[in-house]
């Protein structure tokens, strides 16, 4: 038998089913890889005494034929997700010493499917970031190195922990989070599979808020097989989150395990061909169209005339409600405190000694267009305009099925690169905020490695709350691809 | 749109952000680099688009008006910096206080 955590989350699952493993032989070769490759600083905090824990419990319940979705799986969480009694930080220094008393209704759906943790993994603080580096705890290194360069790259953001786990086979599926890309983005930059669901699919609550309008929980894995089986244990509505969609989750694996297309009409929206695209992903493209087409589906050409307007957009959007959910962090109640000669020069010295500079930026630039005066001619207007992209791909969804894009304009960039000016950064997510923006589900598929020997995918878009034809068509392009690639020494 | 140092102070006492003299020179010229990036919006007629507040088409659900939650006093203020006071040290479910400078003369 191949190595345990060689293995997909389906096959540990069959693995332990037919009594090849039990959980704790899982849990400990996972474990194994997380001592292995502690130096790509992929977990903030890494639980193995809790992951053993909950593995040996996990055989018990097996032992007693009780069974769940995940039983026994060992799974990382993005330290955005508040688990009780293990310090969650959103990689940020002002939540030093936070506890939560809680634990998120995505974890804890996790949990009661038979999931097991073995760690919180690294983000960009408060998931503001592209590249990984905003971090308090300091960047994650992305497993897959340039071809003949031995410069450390980043695994993207601000999900970055979660993708270089599960490419680095630490775990076979993580959580992570999306608000304008930040599970697609990163699982292009590693060679997995990144799925963003629909806006209200997975449940906010207890998930560390950034802008409460576009964050959305979601699964990394290798497979698409894999994520499907992880976002089925996600989601759900709760009562707890009030944009929670109430609606039955659907058998979403057994959409990604029948990828017959034939017929299904795959949208590419025009727009998309823009310059400052790297030339090699604008062929792969041209390669995922040809791979849709010969496994049957129909390709489109549609258009989606404000997509150069999603990004400024929302970069109004975002740190608006950033700025106003961050406040919050007063020093008050938990987190870090830095004292003052009254209440509000605590508050002042708390927020600049606890947040990075990006938050910093972030919440200013949120404040400045809140404020007095300026409201109208930015929010609103941001506002207006976001109601024009989602009315673009509601149109463009009459015509199609689903849309293929690339996911990322570049492949993993070194880390340092692209760091002098925000704007450059902000550019990484032009191809996954418009869907964003729009709410709609969209996943990152690996498809092929560029001259430098580095992954790239693409994205699939799909209609709101349909994400069993959006996970049929990536299952189809995953089994057209073929993408074997694994980073060297991994 | 380009800030200038008196207006970013103005934002940063807003957002309670303790800005040093310093670097409200280069704070304004990022914020003002990103402005003028944002400004393209302009070019988008907008006129009779209603705004959209949130993608999710669900109107806010009602829940009936009672207690669901509480006596968990304790965990409300475990993380409490520097500690909570407790008004009964011995019986932590009858709550306690977060600390914070004095406000009152």
């Amino acid at each position: 038998m191949a190595a345990l955590t060689d293995l997909t989350l389906a096959g540990l699952t069959a693995a332990m089913a037919k009594k090849e493993a039990s959980a704790v032989d899982v849990v400990d070769a996972h474990l194994r890889k997380l001592d292995e490759h502690r130096a790509l600083n992929a977990f903030i905090t890494e639980t193995p005494d809790k992951a053993r824990a909950m593995a040996r419990a996990s055989d018990e319940r097996r032992a007693r034929g009780e069974t769940g979705l995940l039983e026994g799986v060992p799974l990382a969480i993005k330290d955005l997700f508040c688990t009780e009694g293990v310090r969650t930080t959103a990689a940020s220094h002002i939540l030093e010493g936070f506890v939560p008393p809680y634990e998120s209704t995505v974890t804890s759906n996790l949990w009661k499917a038979g999931a097991v943790m073995v760690g919180k993994t690294n983000l960009d603080e408060f998931a503001m970031g592209s590249s990984n580096m905003t971090s308090h705890f300091g960047g994650v290194e992305n497993p897959w190195k340039r071809r003949g360069d031995n410069r450390k790259l980043v695994p993207g953001g601000s999900s970055g922990g979660s993708a270089a786990a599960v490419a680095a086979y630490m775990v076979p599926g993580s959580t992570g989070t999306d608000t304008g890309g930040s599970i697609r983005q990163p699982a292009s930059f590693c060679g997995v599979v990144g799925l963003k669901p629909t806006y209200g699919r997975c449940s906010r609550w207890g998930v560390v808020a950034f802008a409460s309008s576009l964050d959305q929980p979601g699964p990394f894995a290798r497979t698409v097989e894999d994520a499907a089986i992880l976002l089925q244990g996600m989601a759900g509505h709760d009562p707890k989150d009030s944009t929670s969609a109430p609606l039955p989750v659907p058998d979403f694996a057994a959409a990604a395990r029948h990828p017959d297309i034939k017929g299904m009409k795959v949208g590419i929206p025009k727009e998309y061909r823009v310059d400052g695209t790297a030339p090699e992903i604008v062929a792969l493209w041209d390669k995922g169209i040809d791979m849709m087409r010969a496994a049957g589906a129909g390709i489109v050409e549609i258009s989606l005339p404000h997509t150069k307007y999603a990004l400024p957009a929302y970069y109004i959007v975002a740190p608006a409600e950033c700025s106003s959910n961050l406040a919050r962090y007063d020093g008050v109640r938990y987190g870090l405190r830095v004292p003052g000669k009254d209440l509000i020069e605590m508050y002042q010295n708390t927020r600049a000694a606890g947040f990075g500079k990006e938050v910093r930026r972030r919440v200013m630039i949120g404040t400045y267009v809140l404020s007095a005066g300026y409201y109208d001619a930015y929010y609103k207007k941001a506002q207006q305009v976001r109601a024009l992209i989602a009315r673009d791909f509601k149109e463009a969804f009459r015509k199609c099925d689903v849309l293929l894009t690339p996911t990322a304009p570049t492949a993993a960039f070194a880390a340092g690169e692209k760091m002098d000016d925000p704007v450059t950064m902000y550019l990484n997510d032009m191809f996954t905020i418009p869907a964003s923006m729009a709410g709609l589900p969209g996943i990152s598929v690996p498809v092929g490695l560029d001259k430098d020997g580095l992954p790239l995918g693409l994205q699939l878009i799909g209609r709101a709350f349909d994400e069993e034809t959006m996970l049929k068509a990536a299952a189809a392009l995953e089994h057209a691809a073929a993408f074997k690639g694994r980073a060297a020494g991994f | 749109m380009s800030l200038d140092k008196e207006t970013v102070a103005r934002i940063a006492r807003l957002a309670r952000l303790k800005v040093p003299d310093e670097e409200l020179e280069p704070l304004a010229g990022e914020l003002s680099g990103i402005l003028a990036w944002i400004e393209q919006l302009n070019e988008v007629d907008t006129a009779n688009v209603a705004p959209l507040a949130s993608v999710s088409d669900v109107t806010l659900p009602m829940r009936e008006d009672k207690v669901t939650d509480g006596g968990i006093a304790e965990k409300v203020l475990a993380n409490a910096p520097g500690g909570a006071v407790y008004i009964d040290p011995t019986d932590k479910h009858a709550g306690g206080f977060f600390t914070v400078p004095k406000v009152v003369e």
